[in-house]
């Protein structure tokens, strides 16, 4: 079997007490990119925090399965274990501890004990893949996260998801804040990393990024649902003609949540 | 603490144990009249801790004789892994409980007049220094009770005297190893770096018992004469249930520095005080403190410096991180006298809280009593971070292991800047099994 399957079934999530995301159904297999486009306030961050196990979101409802195992069941650690990863919208900063030390760590728990990477070899992957993306090769010994630009922090999520390999990645607004040369190399790090063992479920509110990293389907969100489904066509209609031609043909005044009639 | 305190000691006690040691007839009224005094003195009061209950003056044993070492082969596993090779630890005291059980000084030390011996021989040999410095300059006697009992009842420690010009490159080390249950110590340590000198001081405090009750009274005296430098560090490892009162006391004279790099991991109640006067003009004056609180024990540490020379510089960082129902104060006082103009008084505590029981508290003060100075403080007291945890353990950490990262980070900010390599080593393998 090629890859690995991500499957959202009826997924209801809310955040203190009010609901946000309200039914989401959705299928990512290893080998296919997704795309969820949708203006801001419409759940799709919640989405990606669900999946992950962010401590502040509750599931009410719905399941998510990744092939057999049952994803809700597992502590985040665990998610991540099994193959999923999430390059986060407003990545932690962690004090004193080092961006290699930090990847190591994550590394080695993916691995299990008794199958460490070496230290040597741990370096030489670390370096390549930096050097791949343009990293500044002194961001390894510095902290995790701690004074980096807006834009370090994004090409350090790609990092961590070239050094971890997932089977399923989830990229949360990997291009906000970014100029065209980083969004270019983003994009490229994301690229390489494309392949039968890999499935990706791209969030953005611009289909800016969707030049560099062409989906093989694109869904829209409003008000905590996927309202529209289609190919790459969707999103360069979307960059056309903006959202309004999608909430007139559903009846949509206000697509944020909890503005549904 | 209005109460009577019955000692467990009396005159003749003390009278017979300073006569059993050999003391001169000066050590043995000290001591006497030191015992009369903690009759009388009150209780220490360390700020926002409650003391009253605790037992710093009840105990049975003065001292038990345990066997020497003959060679450093014999260590216990626990010594052997604080001293490395025999190549590292040329310059080495070990006190077994209360008895000298291993010295070393090396010739050319020796040769330069370094004096480096248990405080009972120092007081024999080197009678007129020891009495320059006993509880005289630093740290005086009639403070309060417990320094007086202290001066009374003094079962162990070390002196170290270093003449003038001499610069020791290699670390002075001491261990004081504890591994009886009944033993119960009063340990004196007086570091007199004389001018423009300079050493570097490492200590252990380190208990191979799981638990025991015992209690313990530490004074440690550094006196920095002119133009000396002292860097003195210090790992404590006290096991659970003894009761600790610890005084680190330095005496920074002109253009004299004093750097603390202080690692207090005691698993019992601990009162901590560490002060460095800065006495002479232009001295300087630096106490880095990292913590680890843990179990049900509740601890104190009180940081000061205080100005009294123009032109002086003191700074105090501290983090601590407590763990389960471990509760801790931490004051920071940074005092500038009167007249010690152009000087200043930086200070930074921080709190890590990791359980919902754990207690931190950090206090900053200044005390400024000259308009030509400068002064700053920093202090934080916080929990654990979930989302920092989350986003660690969305990359496949585990949480116990996420925990250890985030505690390791709080703390590195520290043990990266202690100014001694075999301190931040020994450091960090503590911090890393109390966080385990």
């Amino acid at each position: 079997m090629a890859g690995s399957k991500l499957t959202i079934k009826d997924l209801h999530v809310g955040i203190d007490g009010k609901e946000i995301l309200k039914g989401v159904n959705l299928e990512i297999k290893g080998g296919e990119i997704h795309a969820i486009m949708g203006p801001n306030g419409t759940g799709k961050s919640t989405l990606s925090s669900a999946i992950m196990g962010h401590p502040k979101y509750e599931v009410t409802s719905g399941n998510i399965t990744l092939d057999d195992q049952n994803v809700l069941e597992m502590e985040v650690d665990e998610r991540a274990r099994a193959g999923l990863f999430l390059a986060m919208q407003y990545p932690s900063e962690i004090n004193g501890v080092t961006n290699a030390d930090f990847l190591r760590s994550a590394l080695n728990s993916r691995l299990g004990e008794g199958n460490e990477i070496s230290l040597m070899k741990f370096i030489r992957k670390m370096d390549k893949q930096m050097e791949f993306l343009e990293m500044d090769l002194d961001m390894a010994q510095r902290y995790l996260n701690e004074g980096f630009s807006g834009g370090e922090k994004k090409r350090n999520e790609i990092l961590q998801l070239m050094m971890l390999e997932p089977k399923i990645a989830i990229l949360d607004e990997i291009d906000s804040g970014l100029d065209i040369d980083a969004l270019k190399v983003v994009s490229k790090g994301i690229n390489q990393m494309r392949g039968e063992e890999f499935g990706c479920l791209v969030i953005t509110h611009y289909q800016r990024l969707l030049n560099y990293i062409t989906p093989d389907y694109v869904h829209v969100m409003m008000q905590g649902r996927i309202v529209k489904s289609g190919g790459p066509e969707l999103a360069q209609r979307l960059e056309a003609e903006g959202y309004d031609w999608i909430k007139q043909e559903l009846g949509i005044e206000d697509e944020t949540v909890g503005q549904e009639a | 603490m209005t109460t009577e305190t019955n000692l467990s000691f009396d005159k003749d006690f003390v009278r017979s144990f300073s006569k059993e040691m050999n003391e001169p007839a000066w050590m043995e009224e000290f001591r006497l009249k030191a015992l009369e005094l903690s009759e009388t003195l009150p209780m220490p009061r360390p700020d926002k801790t409650k003391i009253e209950k605790w037992n710093f003056t009840q105990f049975d044993a003065h001292t038990v004789k345990s066997d020497a070492f003959t060679s450093l082969a014999e260590l216990p596993e626990e010594v052997k892994a604080l001293i490395g090779d025999e190549s590292t630890a040329k310059n080495l005291y070990i006190q077994r409980n209360h008895t000298p059980a291993y010295i070393s000084l090396t010739e050319e030390l020796k040769g330069q007049g370094v004096i480096f011996t248990d405080i009972f021989t120092a007081v024999r040999e080197h009678s007129e220094l020891v009495k320059k410095y006993i509880l005289t300059e630093a740290v005086k006697t009639d403070e309060h009770r417990l320094i007086a009992l202290h001066a009374a009842l003094i079962n162990g420690g070390a002196f170290l005297y270093i003449p003038k010009n001499v610069e020791i490159k290699e670390p002075i080390h001491s261990i004081y190893l504890h591994d009886h249950a009944d033993a119960n110590l009063v340990n004196h340590v007086i570091v007199v770096a004389d001018d423009n000198s300079s050493v570097t001081y490492v200590e252990n405090y380190l208990s191979t018992l799981e638990s025991s009750n015992s209690v313990f009274n530490i004074v440690t005296e550094v006196i920095a004469k002119a133009g000396a430098k002292v860097q003195y560090g210090a790992v404590d490892t006290l096991a659970k249930g003894i009761t600790t009162y610890v005084n680190r006391r330095g005496s920074a004279g002109r253009d004299a520095r004093i750097e603390w790099a202080l690692g207090l991991m005691n698993e019992g109640n601990t009162i901590s005080e560490n002060t460095t006067n800065l006495v002479g003009d232009g001295a300087y004056g630096d106490t880095k403190t990292v913590v680890v609180g843990r179990g049900e024990q509740t601890q104190n540490f009180t940081t000061k410096v205080v100005h009294f020379g123009k032109n002086t510089e003191g700074y105090i960082l501290k983090h601590g991180v407590m763990k389960d129902s471990a509760s801790s104060i931490f004051n920071g006082i940074g005092h500038i006298l009167h007249g010690a103009s152009k000087s200043n008084a930086e200070q930074e505590s921080r709190v890590l809280m990791l359980s919902e029981k754990a207690r931190g508290d950090a206090n900053p003060i200044l005390l400024i009593d000259e308009d030509d100075v400068t002064a700053g403080h920093a202090a934080s007291v916080g929990r654990v971070d979930p989302v920092q945890l989350y986003y660690l353990m969305s990359r496949g950490i585990p949480k116990k292991e996420a925990e250890r990262l985030v505690i390791h980070g709080f703390l590195a900010p520290v043990v990266n800047q202690l100014p001694i390599e075999g301190v931040k080593k020994q450091l960090t393998a503590v911090i890393e099994r109390k966080v385990r």
